[in-house]
């Protein structure tokens, strides 16, 4: 029943943004329109594939750190993304493809960063230091960033301000393909790593003795959830509370067995940015939000409602 | 009753990294099926490196610690688990679950990759929760049991591992008298009935003496005393570990330990 209903959330969120725009297409013309098919069907898939890979990128690092909180973007990656496509813009790097690149570049940097500082403490890898030294590289990237775009001229800082807010309005077929090729292998690496993060929730000891390599999955997890991360904010900037809120809502409704909890967050993920995306596109028509504003917008109060849940309960 | 040996320590010895003395040194041990082993000690005589070295999660630096023959930290923390069922003294909550949901934790190590749980997984778990004498709790969530409860469902998910050996790390701390009664009760039940070998790490050497076969004795990381607990209990060895006067009564052919009042004047 809940997962019929969730399956039908998905699919009207996908069709309500083929289906709205800031140009009238007739719905008798809907199959045979070139924005429907060249403009809106891509961008709607790529903010399902976008939303559902934060969801569930979400939901294995709560797990992994432990915390129920976190956030996919307070590992660092944002900041290195961030930092990655203000110097290709910077450096005024042409092509469609100059952006995602140096942005998931950047990503790749803070994530390897982090990685190695959560080995700091030895061969283990410690979520503590994963969050702490996520939320430091960041700050580092968001400084150098910053610097860079107080010394850009008007016309760059904007593009690199709005890029920064996140957006789909670079969706292509290509993005679509690329993201759906890419975005499998990690979700399959955390859906095969399930039941260990149920076991994760008890401890890391405890879950040793009931059958999980917890080393192992360390680190599968958080290099997975990562790279999804990172492909993410690629293609479409920093879209920040899909990765928080939708896991938390999940778990409302589904529980913390990772082998459901995972998947609903995956279609929630993508038909709550797919929905915040027609939003970002059509209520200021015909200008654009950033996206990232939209599911801020959204995402704070949820999240202010789940703390207060959070903290009493 | 079959008395194979599902657990030997030989003459191990271990240092964390870093520290200036060897936490365990010399320690032999071993746990047959249907044997209730229980170690004993003051606080930092290392009855918790003994439970991981046991277990695999640290290597002795000398001696062996083997499971079913094969070194402890050779074995996959999989297929050991489906050998070795741990209460382990703590864990944490992180998110909320009910009773049976816990206990389906149990039968992880026994699950393949993308297999969903089978009957006789189900089966497994109602067993093991007839065993603890939990089967009424099965529905309700573990943030509204009581601490006695909340431990026979934890011996429960061991169980439902279906294992050889059941490790338990003080479970008897912060019980009221009956809860803990109780569960030495159950271990020993579980002993008797299903052949389970028992390693029980406790500080409470009465208890200890009246349900375990076979008590072990450290004090500093070496042992002091081991085998049955008429000779390991003596009162010249629980004053010499212990730095405390006591003395020594029998309660149904086990010794039972009374610390006696040491005034304030008479203490070196």
């Amino acid at each position: 029943m809940k997962w019929t209903l969730l399956v039908i959330l998905a699919v009207l969120a996908l069709a309500l943004s083929v289906v709205l725009g800031p140009a009238a297409v007739p719905l008798g013309e809907l199959l045979r329109s070139d924005i429907v098919w060249n403009l809106r069907a891509p961008r709607a898939l790529l903010a399902f594939l976008v939303g559902g890979s934060l969801g569930v990128a979400g939901a294995g690092l709560q797990a992994l750190v432990r915390n129920p909180l976190a956030d996919p973007f307070l590992l660092g990656l944002s900041g290195g993304a961030g930092l990655g496509a203000v110097i290709a813009i910077a450096l005024h790097l042409s092509g469609p493809w100059a952006l995602p690149i140096a942005a998931f570049i950047g990503a790749l940097a803070a994530l390897g960063l982090v990685y190695r500082l959560g080995l700091i403490g030895g061969a283990s890898l410690d979520p503590r230091i994963l969050l702490l030294g996520g939320v430091a590289i960041g700050a580092f990237a968001a400084a150098i960033t910053t610097a860079i775009v107080s010394l850009a001229d008007a016309a760059e800082l904007r593009n690199a301000f709005l890029w920064l807010w996140g957006g789909l309005s670079g969706a292509s077929w290509d993005s679509v393909l690329l993201v759906a090729l890419y975005a499998p292998i990690p979700l399959v690496v955390l859906l095969a790593a399930s039941r260990p993060l149920d076991l994760l929730a008890l401890g890391e000891e405890p879950a040793q003795y009931l059958g999980a390599d917890v080393e192992r999955v360390k680190r599968r997890v958080y290099l997975a959830a990562s790279l999804l991360t990172a492909a993410a904010v690629a293609v479409s900037g920093v879209i920040g509370f899909i990765g928080l809120v939708v896991p938390h809502i999940a778990r409302l409704t589904w529980g913390h067995r990772h082998r459901s909890l995972l998947p609903a967050a995956f279609l929630g993920g993508g038909a709550l940015l797919a929905f915040a995306d027609t939003l970002a596109r059509t209520v200021v028509a015909p200008r654009e939000l950033p996206v990232g504003v939209v599911t801020a917008l959204i995402g704070v109060p949820v999240f202010a409602f789940l703390l207060k849940r959070w903290t009493i309960a | 009753m079959d008395d194979r040996v599902i657990l030997a320590l030989d003459k191990v010895r271990y240092r964390y990294p870093g520290a200036s003395h060897d936490a365990l040194d010399g320690v032999s041990l071993s746990v047959g099926l249907g044997q209730f082993h229980a170690v004993l000690g003051p606080n930092g005589s290392g009855k918790t490196t003994l439970v991981r070295i046991a277990l695999g999660a640290l290597t002795p630096l000398v001696g062996r610690a083997d499971i079913d023959r094969r070194p402890a930290s050779m074995w996959s923390r999989q297929d050991l688990a489906k050998l070795v069922g741990v209460v382990p003294q703590r864990e944490d909550n992180l998110f909320p679950q009910r009773v049976r949901e816990t206990v389906l934790l149990g039968r992880y190590p026994h699950l393949s990759l993308w297999g969903r749980e089978r009957a006789e997984d189900h089966d497994a778990v109602d067993r093991a929760l007839g065993a603890c004498d939990v089967a009424h709790l099965a529905d309700r969530w573990l943030w509204t049991l009581s601490g006695g409860e909340y431990q026979r469902v934890r011996v429960a998910r061991a169980l439902a591992q279906e294992p050889k050996l059941l490790v338990l790390d003080e479970p008897g701390m912060s019980l009221d008298l009956k809860h803990e009664m109780g569960l030495f009760e159950l271990v020993l039940g579980l002993v008797r009935e299903q052949g389970l070998g028992v390693l029980m790490i406790t500080h409470d050497l009465n208890l200890a003496a009246r349900f375990a076969d076979s008590l072990l004795l450290l004090e500093g990381g070496r042992p002091v005393a081991a085998g049955a607990p008429n000779d390991v209990l003596t009162q010249q060895t629980v004053e010499t570990v212990f730095s405390w006067p006591v003395a020594m009564q029998t309660v149904d052919g086990r010794p039972q330990m009374i610390p006696l009042r040491q005034p304030k004047e008479s203490r070196a």
